[in-house]
């Protein structure tokens, strides 16, 4: 008993250890994740964004299918990068509808002219209240949420080139 | 050429650090002149390596006085055009200046071990030097292998990148070498205890050769975690003292494991009991001191302290870790069976006290540690989570509150066996003390937290409890060290009361004004008369001037936002006034771009100052101890001296 006693702290350091190595190995994660992931949309409801295109609630989701939610800025450059994956998810049948924060309606409107339209509706978040309801950090950010209104899936930061095939077989999975 | 000249030196230093070890594993293997030889050798060569590193050090310096921006490392993290303290300061100001800065006060603190220490038995000192030369060795390497200082750029670029404005403070310039000192003070206590291990002399010489170390070591930790948490308060601008930030923890675990390992060092000199747990707490505080360092270093935890997030680095010192903190360990579990047992004792004792004393200390450490390490835990299995107050203060809280009552009876108790009963009467007045805090704090205030509510009672009571045992005593023959704990037991009280009124009373109010309106936040009238640009050396400013009264007394405060361009970053400089029941906290904000109203955060912190202020008198109370123990060597030698 004594004997185990002694040897106890080398124990103890020794798990430390490995706790700080496993620590060390991993990369650092420095993205900002929801804590809504697995849970249900929180209830919003924005005035349209554009002339002609209409605002967006948290009712036109969990209508059975799963859809595409882009978090967006006409100010933001990322999303002008980001702007041809989701004109190709577009095409490729995926449903997308956007909340524009901080922003005006004739600046959304030139962003649409000069980078494409691939939204289905557009929500007016001028003071990124429901940006932060959903638990994002900042823009582009996108959700995936399922045909019950829930949040399956959070994309942080522009998406690449790489990632459309996945996302449409993300979509596929989500029911 | 100054850059070359401190490499050089650094080189030196560290070839001069492994002789350091090889003469002590000599001196102690070889019997006969070898031994003889090596075993004088050792002190000079200790100095030697001091000397060399802290030409090192003085060569980053210079380079950094100079902006000599062919030096990777300035072009990095200073300016041209910054106040020449910050170029002082600011050669620590990042992860390599930091890492030598380490190194040299290591370095220091090894050439005082040789020059000064003259209580150790001779093995027990040359294996102690060896330990410094050890560990010295392993961060020398790491200096030249892993964060070279000195690193030349070319071509050098026309212009600094800048230090970072938060570090730009009178108070931060020398908030790391007094932290620094404070670790490295622990280094020779863990030498010590290592080189106790090698020769097995634990005895209560041992003890107080080591004593002086640990007092100083723990009276700068405490300087410096009390000044780090001023500064955090005034200069982030958030209003709090303290955030149980990684690296604030990294600084509070080895304060702890030092407060236990000075308790129980007192033990051991003035009863020779406690002999393996003392041991053991030297190798840990040390431990925790480079736990501490690393986990900043290597950027593992996420903190605003961090200065380089560079995984080989990370690798390189926790395999340092490894060797040192492993070493240790393994030496005293092989090594601590050949120590005899102490004396023993009974438990409602001094020394018994003590012991709660330390194991409480330890648990406050283990939750201080699980609390720090756990996110990391957590995302191994992929949870990404932080741990903030809430856990610190329901793990901890509790436990410290029983530690103060500890604190309170344990000075009042006998050495060797004391009586229940007769320690309850001795109790008495504290306990009316806390009570009748708490019935008045209940009637007065209705609802307050439990915890703040018990944190006010136990610190008054704790203050009463501390002066008890210099009441009988004659204030004129109470020696020093007797006086240094009362100081330091009523400052931890004063703390306590301070965190406890700051938690529970402070009134905070978040406004938006247009210059002429004003605000009520306490007891305070705070109004914005308007607001205007500044200027000062590298940093632009928007000022508002606040005009607080309150019934005939006024202040006119001066919060501002700053800019820095080099590198670019706002800052919110705080304006406080301060009184004697407290402080008025302003910090001003953005401007509403709708409505042109100026933000404005203020806050009315009762009695917050005490927070400080104790952890003053704490570290004055060691400074006490340590003089008093100071005066009674110089005495005895020169009582020997004259009748030697």
């Amino acid at each position: 008993m004594k004997r185990a006693l002694i040897w106890l702290p080398l124990g103890l350091f020794g798990v430390l250890f490995v706790v700080i190595a496993a620590g060390l190995m991993r990369p650092a994660d420095t993205g900002v994740h929801s804590t809504l992931v697995d849970k249900p949309l929180p209830a919003f409801e924005l005035a349209p964004m554009v002339p002609g295109k209409p605002g967006l609630a948290s009712s036109n989701f969990g209508t059975g299918k799963p859809r595409l939610l882009n978090v967006f800025a006409s100010w933001c450059i990322p999303c002008v990068a980001e702007a041809p994956q989701l004109m190709a998810l577009k095409a490729r049948g995926v449903p997308i509808d956007a909340i524009a924060i901080h922003d005006k309606g004739p600046a959304v409107a030139a962003f649409l002219r000069r980078n494409g339209d691939p939204y289905s509706a557009i929500g007016d978040d001028s003071r990124s209240r429901v940006q932060m309801s959903l638990g994002s950090s900042g823009v582009p950010e996108t959700f995936l949420i399922d045909g019950r209104g829930r949040i399956v899936r959070q994309y942080i930061g522009d998406i690449r080139a790489d990632q459309v095939d996945q996302i449409v077989r993300d979509m596929a999975a989500t029911r | 050429m100054i850059a070359e000249a401190g490499l050089v030196a650094l080189w030196f230093a560290a070839m001069v650090a492994g002789l350091q070890l090889l003469l002590g594993v000599l001196a102690l293997r070889r019997k006969g002149a070898v031994g003889e030889q090596a075993m004088a050798a050792i002190g000079p060569v200790a100095i030697v390596q001091g000397a060399l590193v802290a030409m090192a050090m003085a060569a980053l310096i210079a380079v950094f006085l100079n902006t000599d921006l062919s030096v990777e490392l300035v072009a990095e993290n200073s300016h041209s055009a910054k106040p020449w303290i910050y170029k002082f300061a600011g050669a620590w100001g990042n992860h390599e200046g930091s890492m030598l800065l380490w190194v040299t006060i290591l370095g220091a603190g090894g050439a005082l071990v040789a020059w000064k220490e003259r209580t150790l038995d001779r093995a027990t000192h040359v294996a102690t030097l060896a330990a410094q030369g050890a560990i010295a060795l392993g961060f020398y390497a790491f200096l030249l292998f892993a964060s070279n200082p000195f690193a030349r750029l070319n071509p050098a670029p026309i212009e600094g990148q800048g230090l970072n404005p938060l570090l730009q403070d009178p108070g931060l310039a020398f908030h790391p070498p007094t932290l620094y000192a404070g670790y490295v003070g622990l280094s020779v206590a863990f030498s010590f205890a290592v080189g106790a291990l090698v020769t097995g002399q634990v005895g209560p010489a041992f003890a107080r050769a080591m004593r002086p170390w640990v007092l100083g070591a723990w009276v700068l930790l405490t300087i410096g975690i009390t000044a780090g948490s001023y500064w955090a308060y005034y200069e982030l601008g958030w209003g709090g003292w303290w955030f149980w930030d990684p690296v604030e923890n990294a600084s509070l675990m080895p304060w702890l494991a030092a407060t236990a390992l000075l308790h129980s060092v007192n033990v051991l000199a003035a009863r020779d009991g406690l002999r393996a747990w003392t041991v053991m707490l030297a190798v840990v505080a040390f431990s925790m001191s480079m736990i501490g360092t690393f986990l900043v270093r290597s950027g593992i935890l996420t903190s605003v302290h961090a200065f380089a997030v560079d995984p080989r680095r990370g690798a390189f010192i926790l395999a340092l870790l490894g060797l040192y903190i492993g070493g240790a360990l393994a030496l005293f579990g092989a090594r601590i069976g050949q120590v005899r047992a102490g004396r023993s004792f009974a438990f409602v004792s001094r020394e018994g006290g003590l012991v709660v004393n330390n194991l409480l200390l330890s648990v406050i450490l283990g939750i201080v540690l699980i609390g720090t390490l756990y996110p990391l835990v957590a995302a191994g299995f992929g949870v990404r989570l932080s741990v903030g107050p809430p856990f610190f203060h329901a793990a901890a809280g509790p436990i410290a509150l029983v530690l103060v009552a500890v604190m309170a009876v344990g000075p009042t108790l006998r050495w060797r066996s004391d009586e229940a009963e007769a320690v309850l009467i001795r109790m008495l007045w504290p306990m009316v003390a806390a009570a009748g805090t708490f019935a008045l704090m209940l009637t007065l205030t209705g609802g307050m937290g439990v915890l703040s509510l018990l944190g006010l009672s136990f610190g008054v009571g704790l203050i009463v409890a501390s002066i008890l045992p210099i009441t009988r005593r004659n204030w004129r023959r109470t020696p020093l060290p007797i006086w240094g704990m009362v100081v330091a037991h009523v400052g931890l009280g004063v703390s306590m009361i301070g965190m406890a009124c700051d938690s529970a009373f402070t009134a905070e109010r978040l406004v938006a004004l247009y210059p002429g309106q004003a605000t009520i936040v306490g007891p305070w009238r705070v109004k914005l008369d308007r607001i205007y640009p500044n200027v000062g050396p590298n940093w632009s400013a928007l000022e508002a001037r606040l005009t607080a009264t309150r019934d005939g007394d006024g202040e006119t405060l001066r919060p501002q936002q700053r800019f820095f361009t080099d590198p670019p970053t706002t800052t919110s400089e705080s304006a406080i006034a301060t009184r004697w029941d407290g402080q008025l906290y302003t910090v001003l904000g953005q401007q509403d771009a709708a409505t042109g109203r100026w933000q404005l955060r203020l806050w009315w912190k009762p009695f917050v100052t005490l927070i400080w202020l104790g952890g003053a008198l704490i570290a004055l109370g060691g400074v006490l101890a340590l003089v008093g123990r100071w005066l009674k060597a110089w005495q005895q030698r020169r009582r020997e001296a004259l009748w030697g």
